[in-house]
């Protein structure tokens, strides 16, 4: 009796309709139909239109992108536009943007991990793939842009015959360590949110090479509370360590910025404009990638217009921190009085050569982005695909007005110059967009690309003390 | 094949079901004992007693390592074994090595944390005695087994089994030890 009247009583303490949350997942029938409803996509057969993105993907990834990659490597950076005073061109604003896409996936992942956000489950794994492969295609700029790829070595501590080391009071040395460890923090915690869903994938497996794969990748999890407990532990304090990262890679990117005395450079809100901006610039990439792939895997009920609502919803945030910044910087560059830093930014809208980007970087990350504060767009899946994309071109516009737009006409009018990219920087920008959707769709394809052990544990079935988790009927027992 | 045995199975349907069950091992007195499950099931830990796992620790120790290391390896390098001048600066002070430490000390934590996590599972083994029984297959499905072990000293084939089915458990079956 007392049971029924505590129900009543929770009833009518329960929020209106309108403002409970809503599922993690929609029309949910249990565990083991999750389960199946999960490891469906990679256990079916390839569909039409996987391949039909796949085979130009891997065009670019394979012809396109070792073509450019060599050709400038053999001959030098003079294949590319770089030349002075413009020394940073496409490299290094293809650079940052990728580490930017990045940043959005490992924020997904692991902040909102730590801030108990249960809907993540169903597109972090989406957002750390998306890290991974990002970070990968960022790090390649760096090491080529140096001219002499075979002297990269030079950049970490060797010993050497010549006796030298690492400038270690550089920021740009501190991006070696910063791109690196990215990379390898981001896969590790990649790779072991997966072990648990291996060893899923591997009890449902029907033939003896799935088997055997997922056999060596599970590395024998057995799901013992003994092992939940310790990776439990291990998963927060991957998710601590990556959410510092976040806040720590794209800084340091700015630093190598800041510490310069290029004007459009010497600021001090550099750190934190790069970090929201990477976020900013993610968050559209994951609306570009959730979008489609949830409709074409059959995952609407799992990757909700609530979870895509939310992504649109942080996107918004980041993107108002992002003009917040924008509008401090042509302040900043007002209030100081430097005819220099009032040159450089008049010119970002002003200058004849690359106003149009700059005109684009108001226009899409001011502008577009203030379409998402109306529920008709955040609901209207289109508008949504197309702010993602339209964001990403911002970004990136963003990136090229900061690095070429203050470089190309400093502190002499005789060190004035213009910038072009050539045919082998949109080549390789060509190529790294390329491997990053074949290594994508590889990963959609052939591993668990939503985490179903923390997506089985978001539901009220997984809860000992709901009564989906069975907890009344043991009431009962009692 | 060998007839030693490892350890007693049984199987229940829900996250309560395997809690209770859990519970009731444990105050019968039994100590080698382990639940499959799944995802991890709040409570479980407090059940069985693990207390807090080591893995921070070995995240710690870790970071720290790389930490002191990185610093010490910026002291080396660019303070006494070449000294470097740039900028008038000094050769070695704690904002110039910070950074690159900092960074090293997450790389660091995050492989500890994986090691540590593997490490204290013992993983990874290319086998268990619990592959061998089918329905085990179902526990990264959707059903919570408990295994109590033949080594555990109150273990007897016959209490033990009429203890798992006395606490509701389904399917008890004796799972058979590889080696």
């Amino acid at each position: 009796m007392a049971d029924s009247l505590n129900i009543e009583e929770l009833k009518r303490l329960a929020p209106p309709a309108e403002l409970r949350r809503a599922p993690v997942v929609e029309g949910n029938q249990g565990l083991g139909w999750l389960t199946d409803k999960l490891s469906a996509f990679a256990e079916a057969k390839t569909p039409v239109w996987w391949w039909i993105f796949f085979i130009p993907a891997a065009f670019a990834a394979t012809v396109i992108f070792p073509t450019c990659l060599f050709y400038q490597v053999f001959t030098g950076v003079g294949v590319w536009g770089n030349n002075h005073p413009v020394m940073w061109g496409l490299d290094i604003v293809n650079f940052i943007w990728w580490v930017g896409v990045a940043h959005a996936g490992t924020l997904i992942s692991a902040l909102l991990f730590l801030t108990k956000q249960h809907w993540r489950t169903t597109i972090g794994r989406m957002a750390e793939a998306m890290t991974v492969f990002s970070v990968m295609m960022a790090g390649l700029y760096p090491a080529i842009h140096v001219g002499r790829a075979w002297f990269d070595w030079f950049m970490f501590p060797v010993p050497n015959s010549n006796g030298n080391w690492p400038q270690f009071k550089s920021p740009l040395m501190w991006d070696v360590f910063a791109v690196n460890t990215y990379l390898v923090v981001s896969s590790l915690f990649w790779f072991m949110g997966m072990i648990p869903d291996f060893g899923a994938l591997r009890d449902r497996s029907t033939t003896r090479i799935r088997k055997t794969i997922f056999s060596f990748l599970a590395m024998g999890w057995t799901g013992s509370a003994r092992q939940w407990h310790n990776y439990e532990k291990a998963y927060v304090v991957l998710c601590g360590l990556c959410t510092l990262l976040v806040f720590t890679v794209s800084s340091i990117v700015g630093l190598d910025f800041c510490t310069a005395q290029i004007a459009g450079w010497h600021a001090t809100i550099f750190p934190l404009y790069f970090v929201i901006g990477a976020v900013f610039c993610g968050f559209g990439m994951m609306l570009v990638l959730l979008i489609p792939l949830r409709k074409w895997c059959g995952l609407e009920n799992i990757i909700t217009r609530s979870h895509i609502d939310k992504v649109a919803k942080l996107a918004l945030v980041s993107g108002l921190i992002i003009d917040y910044i924008y509008l401090m910087e042509f302040f900043i560059a007002w209030y100081s009085g430097d005819p220099y830093e009032r040159w450089v930014f008049g010119h970002r809208l002003f200058g004849h050569t690359y106003m149009v980007l700059g005109w684009m970087l108001i226009g899409i990350n001011v502008c577009v982005t203030q379409l998402l504060w109306f529920k008709k767009i955040r609901s209207n899946l289109l508008a949504l695909f197309i702010i993602g994309v339209l964001i990403n071109i911002g970004m990136w516009s963003e990136r090229f007005v900061i690095v070429v737009g203050s470089l190309y006409q400093d502190f002499l009018p005789a060190n004035w110059g213009k910038y072009m990219p050539t045919i082998w920087d949109i080549g390789l920008y060509i190529g790294t967009l390329g491997t990053f959707f074949m290594l994508y769709l590889l990963f959609v394809k052939f591993l668990p690309m939503i985490a179903i052990s923390e997506v089985k544990g978001a539901m009220p079935e997984a809860d000992p003390h709901h009564p989906l988790g069975g907890a009344k009927k043991e009431a009962g027992h009692e | 094949m060998s007839e030693k045995i490892y350890g007693l199975m049984a199987e229940f349907d829900s996250p309560a079901a395997i809690l209770h069950a859990a519970e009731k091992i444990r105050d019968a007195g039994y100590r080698r004992w382990d639940a499959f499950t799944p995802f991890p099931i709040h409570g479980m830990d407090k059940v069985m007693k693990l207390g807090n796992s080591l893995v921070g620790w070995v995240a710690l120790a870790g970071g720290a390592f790389m930490f002191a290391n990185v610093a010490g390896l910026i002291w080396f390098t660019n303070a006494f074994d070449y000294p470097l001048i740039v900028g008038g600066k000094p050769m070695f002070s704690a904002p110039m090595t910070f950074v690159p430490s900092y960074i090293m000390l997450i790389m660091g934590g995050a492989v500890g944390a994986l090691i540590g996590m593997l490490g204290l599972n013992q993983l990874p083994r290319l086998h268990h005695p619990l592959f061998a029984k089918k329905r085990f297959e179902l526990v990264s499905r959707d059903k919570f087994i408990i295994v109590i072990g033949a080594l555990d000293e109150k273990f007897c084939p016959v209490e033990t089994r009429k203890l798992l089915e006395s606490i509701g458990g389904a399917h008890v079956d004796i799972v058979e030890d590889v080696d």
